[in-house]
């Protein structure tokens, strides 16, 4: 196997032994990246000088015989939201395309504590409103499984590296499933975890009671890893909750005996691809075979997290993206005929249809005489989603359910009618309305080829319990082994 | 809940300081419809006595007496560093002696 194909435990075992160096690593993913990357286009920007300079730097202390934190000298991507020192940070978007920020974010001042390898920035959904990468204003990235599917969204392209070994593991962001569903689409590990765990300081905001940074990795091990090193409170962030950072490898026990995991039938409806309800029946079924106690269960306000995240997230929005005036930072109108007019030229010429789709719906669920019969009801329906969950966690330890309704769509399909897009966030958006952590693991494949994800769902900080169930049915299947084929002889 | 009409979607992008051409406002506009009809589903649910959910964390809540226990996150009043002024200009478009740079907003002929 080639070092790329490696998981970040893997790779940490070979540079303790100091069989291979950080530096061949680094230059093994990139020669990945020059072989593939053409195809599949889920990079935004390359850092490789920087890269290098930290693959040595984590080189010496290898050879020093330091103590080395598992992900140094690792190959890591960031998407392209997360704030990057010095490092372009567009959000996929055209107002931002020369923005270079002053500052780190707190997720990337610890991966570099922790001696990471930034490779690059991903691309994603514009200020990550999208499920398939479409709304990138920059490119289109293909899933490595099937090069005219899209990867999900909105972290497709963080998803999609990893799927096609262009990094070892990589950050995402999820507000409504945006890590959850193109990990289920690409193949791989994706995990938000519980709101409030991670510091979103220099992540740039989209729905502030919503967004939570969280990983893509290749196996449960490399996942629990990474939230080792991102996870912890920060003055910088008052929505970051000061409660203990336990040490996530301890959830990874191949053992489900004793624990009870809950099938919401809401989740199986006639939208539900049938080989992926299938598939995830199959999944449940293994873990039943291992000791787990599967029951039905009910989360009868399910139905409702679509309507209610559709007010509530472009709500938050609208007032998160009005800084984007043209005075601070960001692309500005240079003919305008007043201020008034700079901000508006400005803002229709820089973003993207989609954004402003939401920043439209969002302003107008706010706008005087609306705000009652749309945010605050949204708002009380939010309870209502919460509540189940709540009751459901009295009863069962973990959820278990499909991921995403269908397996990877068409690049395309979906671009003309955004309700439809909307919809593909209907197994993901409950949970994130209630906080919860949630994984997605490779589970199985549809006919066509293209990969299968089942979501995991725990109570609010209970990431152990969630990443013990997806370790254990992990460890039991051969799933999350497969690697795409990536046809690298079509036309790029 | 209400629908939405082209004169809406006028009065709204301006509130959102956002500007569309007549075709952008159909096309908005009809999209925008569509999506509220979608979310009109809500009105099935009776939510009269059910609180409204700001933060998921109730112990967390910055609303002052919006949840029992509600408490603020303060932190302590220290002065510390801000980035370098340079830096931070570096990114805006406009910028003078060390301010950000915007179009004339007061007319000196008056």
């Amino acid at each position: 196997m080639s070092l790329y194909e490696l998981t970040a435990h893997a790779l940490h075992e070979k540079l303790k032994s100091r069989e291979i160096t950080a530096v061949e690593l680094t230059e093994s993913v990139y020669a990945r990246i020059a072989e593939v990357e053409p195809h599949v286009k889920g990079y935004l920007t390359l850092t490789q000088d920087t890269a290098l300079e930290q693959a040595s730097h984590a080189d010496a202390g290898f050879q020093n015989g330091d103590e080395m934190p598992p992900l140094a000298g690792i190959p890591i991507a960031i998407k392209d939201v997360i704030c990057t020192k010095g490092v372009r940070t567009t959000c996929g978007s055209k107002i931002l395309e020369n923005f270079v920020p002053p500052y780190d974010a707190t997720v990337m001042a610890k991966l570099h504590e922790h001696g990471a390898v930034m490779v690059g920035k991903t691309n994603m959904d514009e200020f990550a409103m999208g499920s398939s990468t479409e709304n990138s204003a920059y490119q289109i990235t293909h899933n490595p499984w099937n090069l005219d599917t899209i990867p999900g969204g909105s972290s497709g392209g963080s998803a999609a590296v990893v799927s096609a070994d262009t990094a070892i593991c990589s950050l995402g962001s999820d507000t409504g499933g945006s890590i959850r569903q193109p990990a289920a689409l690409c193949g791989v590990v994706g995990m938000k975890p519980t709101y409030g765990r991670v510091s979103r300081y220099g992540l740039v905001a989209f729905a502030s009671s919503l967004d939570q940074i969280g990983p893509f990795t290749k196996d449960v091990t490399d996942c629990a890893l990474l939230l080792n090193a991102i996870c912890g409170s920060d003055a910088m962030d008052a929505t970051s909750v000061d409660v203990p950072v336990p040490d996530f490898t301890q959830g990874l026990i191949n053992d489900v005996q004793g624990l009870r995991i809950g099938v919401p039938k809401e989740y199986f409806t006639p939208a539900l691809d049938t080989e992926i309800a299938d598939s995830v029946q199959r999944a449940t079924a293994v873990l039943e075979s291992l000791g787990a106690t599967v029951e039905e269960i009910s989360l009868p306000h399910t139905e409702y997290a679509i309507a209610t995240y559709y007010i509530i997230a472009p709500a938050e929005a609208s007032a998160n993206l009005a800084r984007y005036d043209g005075v601070r930072y960001g692309y500005r109108n240079e003919n305008p005929k007043d201020l008034i007019g700079m901000y508006k030229k400005t803002r229709s010429e820089g973003f993207g249809e989609e954004v402003k789709r939401r920043i439209m719906l969002g302003t107008f669920a706010l706008s005087a005489g609306y705000q009652d019969a749309y945010y605050k009801k949204a708002q009380k329906a939010r309870t209502l989603i919460k509540s189940d969950f709540d009751a459901a966690f009295e009863k069962v330890d973990v959820i278990a359910t499909p991921t995403s309704p269908t397996p990877a769509f068409k690049i395309g399909e979906r671009t003309a009618d955004p309700l439809q897009m909307y919809l593909s966030d209907v197994m993901t958006t409950p949970a994130s309305h209630a906080g919860l952590p949630g994984i997605s693991v490779p589970c199985g494949f549809v006919q066509s080829g293209l990969p299968v994800g089942l979501q995991l769902l725990g109570a609010p900080f209970a990431e152990e319990k969630v990443l013990r169930v997806a370790y254990t049915f992990e460890q039991n299947t051969e799933h999350h082994r497969q690697k795409p084929q990536i046809q690298t002889n079509g036309a790029v | 809940m209400a629908t939405i009409t082209t004169d809406g979607v006028r009065h709204v992008a301006n509130l959102a300081r956002l500007e569309f051409n007549d075709e952008e406002t159909e096309h908005f506009t009809e999209q925008l419809a569509r999506i509220l009809e979608y979310i009109g589903k809500l009105n099935e649910l009776q939510t009269d006595d059910v609180p409204p959910t700001s933060h998921i964390h109730p112990h967390q809540v910055f609303i002052m007496g919006s949840q029992e226990g509600a408490a603020h996150v303060a932190k302590p009043d220290v002065v510390k560093p801000s980035y370098p002024r340079e830096e931070v200009l570096d990114n805006a478009p406009e910028a003078e002696e060390g301010y950000f740079g915007v179009p004339r907003v007061v007319d000196r002929s008056h």
